[in-house]
């Protein structure tokens, strides 16, 4: 059995390795049809990227969208797709600001009331789009992403001055009001600038989603759906409360996603917050199969291919470049695990056929001999 | 998978039969002779010249055309519209591909209507579509996969003498069967695959069931019959009153389940006879909680579970094994042991309070599989890597691990070869006389006249007949199945002595109902 344990791993690590490699194939043809020498352009990304600031940049970012591939990653163990992550977490990080700007509390009860809050208005955003489905059979695609635009409208009205817009002092910016110094979240120093210390939330939501999936019956119940509706269904499961509770915690994962920014960083919500973080998701979540390492070793490389991009354009390459690469990482994950997964299927049922037959062969020996 | 040495003829204009146990290797060499699958080694030759198949258009070129065991058909579209699908350009969509039809139809005595909708004809009619359908291509060679698994013995006739006039026009037939009574009189040549390669051919003029059978296994034949009955008069299930309303596409509410009354006693097998589709996939939902009733009043052991969730039911003490397993019962992608779980996740030894427990949910799989004979080298593969029958095997293993107090049994052996056929049996009649209550629901009349202490015929929604199981005969049933006859049926008195004799002779040619590859 650990023979084919082993080709397991082999065959996980093989679709993103090669999706990866074509990827950089890719690139470097649409580069060399640019007129530009691709190798060089790799190179200079890598040496950048590997820089020891660039680390720490790496880190804060892959941080952000450890969560976002998360969020994504649960509807997809479910078979839903939640597009929705990136309004859920806008919206979340938004009230979590305004909350956040508003109470003077001390930090140790403060700092988990806005993440309480994050969570708990993304859970709420998520939720419209499974009750939707269960209730009147709405594709949570076409719900989550219209829920989407939503909030950036809501975002947008409540966003000025008079509601819960605040202007600052040089009178140009409009953000919600500043969280008190009290309220940051801690940071790990080093020579070249902080770690943001939310990074151990976001590997505590690792573990704790790796634990619930594989470890207890509602995750358990949650993959039987997302492998077979009828077969859960059959088994005793409630499919509609399941879809409408795992839209739920994906939307509360999502609430989290906008919280190292706000609570590292920016420790306010205005116009240029971040944006396009549920998309980054859902290429995230797709690269690392939804397995919480793998989706942190996409998280990283994302982060790593945005670092490399900034520098690309100093040194006369179109930034662009990067977009096409994760392009193309993307669709090739997407072929790649499917055609992986078909071979693995395959040649598994060969080998139990084979091993099979070479034990009908050994009993009917052992029978001759007896 | 695993087929290796396979050597078979088959001679021009004759009807040849492949009998073996499921998972004997017969579909996989199907396959290969229609092109669905390439032979790692060895050739095919056709009239005498070599051949090889990469896809099944290669097949149909050669004049080799397959019936599969489960119909290719889109219902909403009649049977003219469904037989040029895909093969517009021989003669075209109109009236010359109707003239065409009728032609072949008229040949071979299909009796065709081109212009009837699918959905509308029954399956005895939807084959005999999927005949002409590979006819209409050019077919000279037919392979049928298990053809008369969805049949009622009057249909199986009239198949066969189709597949007799196809014979006398010259053309080849494949027939690939593990009912053996029906493979001695339909076949003039027989091959016998066991393990994945042929180990015999036999005549069918000179040889008997019981021949056949211990050719094909190896070993005696089993017999689902019980002998002492163990009925108590304690009730275990009691169905009552039960109406079940769905919605059809065009928008019509009708019922699918009517007046449905019964009580299973403890100890007591009741059989539920009829053809695919009347019901008896609705009624098992029913019971399993999986459809809210209409109107109605479900009693399992005492107490009204009509309003309870189907987690609940199964916990109490409700046994599944379900007619499509693949929908139903298993994980395909999901290793044997995350099988194991299913259905009884809130259950020891698969979990703990809210957690589960790998450790020992993985050593009861394997206690599974050794004690049930799940052929396989490992708790870690897939369930799709495993054969059907493996694959009930582990089910019913799963099922009677917590044991159940109602059994819901629907086609439990459909698919499984004949060595796991009498275990399965074995099992159910062990629990049954430890008090569990069994519903059985299988098309294969000889299992359910053979198994059952009470017999009950559904068609179109209702029960329309009981039948006494040690009196009645399976054509009786068939009969009855079709809506031909209702009520109490008694048999008269000549036919009941055939029974007899039959029984004492040879329980063993029951014609099984199967498909390793649903």
């Amino acid at each position: 059995m650990k023979k084919i344990d082993k080709e397991r791993v082999l065959l996980g690590l093989a679709a993103p390795l090669l999706a990866i490699v074509v990827a950089f194939l890719v690139t470097a043809v649409v580069l060399l049809a640019t007129g530009k020498e691709p190798f060089n352009a790799f190179g200079i990304m890598f040496d950048y990227g590997s820089k020891a600031d660039s680390q720490v940049y790496i880190l804060n970012k892959a941080t952000t969208y450890y969560l976002a591939g998360l969020a994504v990653a649960l509807g997809f163990r479910m078979n839903l797709f939640n597009i929705g992550v990136d309004g859920q977490y806008r919206l979340a990080a938004f009230f979590a600001a305004a909350l956040g700007g508003a109470l003077t509390l001390p930090g140790a009860i403060q700092i988990p009331l806005i993440i309480l809050c994050a969570m708990i208005v993304g859970a709420m955003w998520a939720g419209i789009a499974g009750v939707l489905k269960v209730t009147r059979g709405v594709s949570e695609v076409v719900s989550t992403i219209m829920l989407n635009a939503i909030a950036t409208a809501i975002i947008g009205y409540l966003l000025q001055t008079g509601r819960l817009g605040h202007l600052d002092t040089a009178g140009t910016k409009i953000s919600t009001k500043p969280i008190p110094e009290s309220s940051h979240f801690f940071e790990f120093p080093t020579a070249t600038g902080p770690v943001w210390g939310f990074i151990v939330v976001a590997a505590l939501a690792g573990v704790a989603y790796w634990f619930t999936l594989s470890r207890t019956r509602f995750g358990f119940d949650l993959r039987t759906v997302g492998q077979s509706g009828s077969a859960a269904e059959a088994s005793g499961v409630n499919v509609k409360k399941m879809v409408v509770t795992s839209m739920l915690i994906s939307g509360a994962v999502a609430g989290l996603v906008g919280m190292p920014t706000l609570l590292n960083d920016s420790y306010e919500y205005s116009g240029d917050f971040p944006v396009g973080i549920g998309f980054t998701g859902i290429a995230i979540a797709l690269l690392g199969r939804n397995h919480p390492i793998g989706i942190a070793l996409g998280a990283i490389l994302w982060a790593f291919l945005e670092r490399g991009s900034g520098q690309l354009e100093f040194q006369g390459y179109d930034k662009e470049i990067v977009g096409v690469i994760q392009g193309v990482i993307v669709l090739c994950v997407v072929i790649a695990y499917e055609v992986v997964r078909r071979y693995g299927l395959k040649r598994q049922q060969r080998q139990v056929g084979a091993k099979l037959a070479a034990q009908a062969r050994n009993s009917e020996k052992q029978e001759v001999s007896a | 998978m695993a087929n290796h040495d396979i050597d078979i003829t088959v001679a021009r204009g004759t009807v040849h039969a492949l009998v073996g146990e499921n998972g004997a290797g017969k579909s996989t060499l199907m396959k290969i002779l229609y092109g669905m699958q390439k032979p790692d080694e060895g050739t095919i030759a056709v009239d005498g010249e070599q051949v090889s198949f990469s896809n099944p258009g290669d097949a149909i070129a050669r004049g080799i055309g397959m019936v599969h065991q489960h119909f290719m058909l889109a219902d909403y579209l009649t049977v003219l519209e469904n037989v040029v699908l895909g093969s517009e350009k021989l003669y075209g969509i109109g009236d010359r591909a109707r003239a065409k039809i009728k032609e072949i139809s008229d040949a071979y005595g299909l009796g065709i209507r081109p212009d009837v909708h699918v959905e509308d004809l029954g399956v005895a009619d939807r084959q005999r579509v999927e005949i002409l359908k590979v006819l209409y291509r050019g077919a000279r060679t037919l392979i049928l996969d298990e053809p008369t698994a969805v049949l009622v013995p009057q249909e199986v006739d009239a198949l066969f003498d189709n597949l007799r006039e196809l014979k006398a026009e010259g053309l080849t037939v494949i027939f690939i069967s593990h009912k053996l009574g029906e493979v001695l009189s339909v076949a003039d040549d027989i091959t016998v695959i066991r393990r994945g390669t042929t180990v015999g051919t036999a005549d069918p003029a000179s040889t008997t069931p019981k021949q056949l059978a211990e050719l094909m296994v190896g070993s005696e034949l089993p017999s689902p019959e019980t002998r002492e009955s163990t009925v108590t008069d304690v009730p275990m299930l009691q169905v009552k009153e039960v109406r079940l309303t769905a919605t059809d596409p065009d928008g019509v509410v009708r019922a699918v389940l009517d007046s449905i009354d019964f009580t299973i006693h403890k100890g007591e097998v009741l059989g539920i006879a009829g053809v695919e589709g009347n019901g008896q996939s609705e009624l098992v939902e029913a019971i399993m909680g999986m459809r809210h009733l209409d109107t109605g009043v479900l009693t399992l052991d005492g107490q009204d579970i009509s309003q309870t969730p189907t987690r609940k039911r199964r916990e109490d003490g409700i046994g599944v094994i379900p007619e499509d397993r693949h929908r139903h019962g298993l994980l395909l992608e999901a290793p044997l042991w995350e099988n194991r779980i299913l259905g009884h996740v809130t259950e020891k030894p698969n979990s703990r309070g809210a957690f589960l427990d790998l450790k020992a949910a993985r050593a009861d799989t394997e206690r599974i599989v050794r004690e049930y004979d799940v052929r396989t080298p490992g708790i870690d593969v897939t369930a799709a890597s495993l054969s059907g029958g493996n694959q009930q095997k582990l089910i019913v293993g799963r099922e009677m691990s917590h044991n159940p107090k109602l059994l819901i049994a629907a086609h439990p052996t459909r698919g499984v070869d004949v060595g796991a056929q009498a275990q399965i049996w074995d099992q159910i009649r062990e629990a049954r006389r430890e008090g569990l209550a069994v519903l059985l629901i299988s098309a294969d009349l000889d299992e359910l006249i053979g198994l059952s202490d009470t017999l009950r015929v559904m068609y179109r929604g209702r029960l329309v007949a009981d039948a006494d199981p040690a009196t009645i005969t399976p054509e009786e049933l068939g009969s009855a199945m079709t809506g031909a006859a209702s009520g109490h049926l008694e048999v008269p008195a000549e036919t009941a002595e055939t029974v007899e004799t039959s029984e004492s002779g040879d329980g063993s040619d029951d014609p099984r109902d199967g498909g390793e590859d649903r």
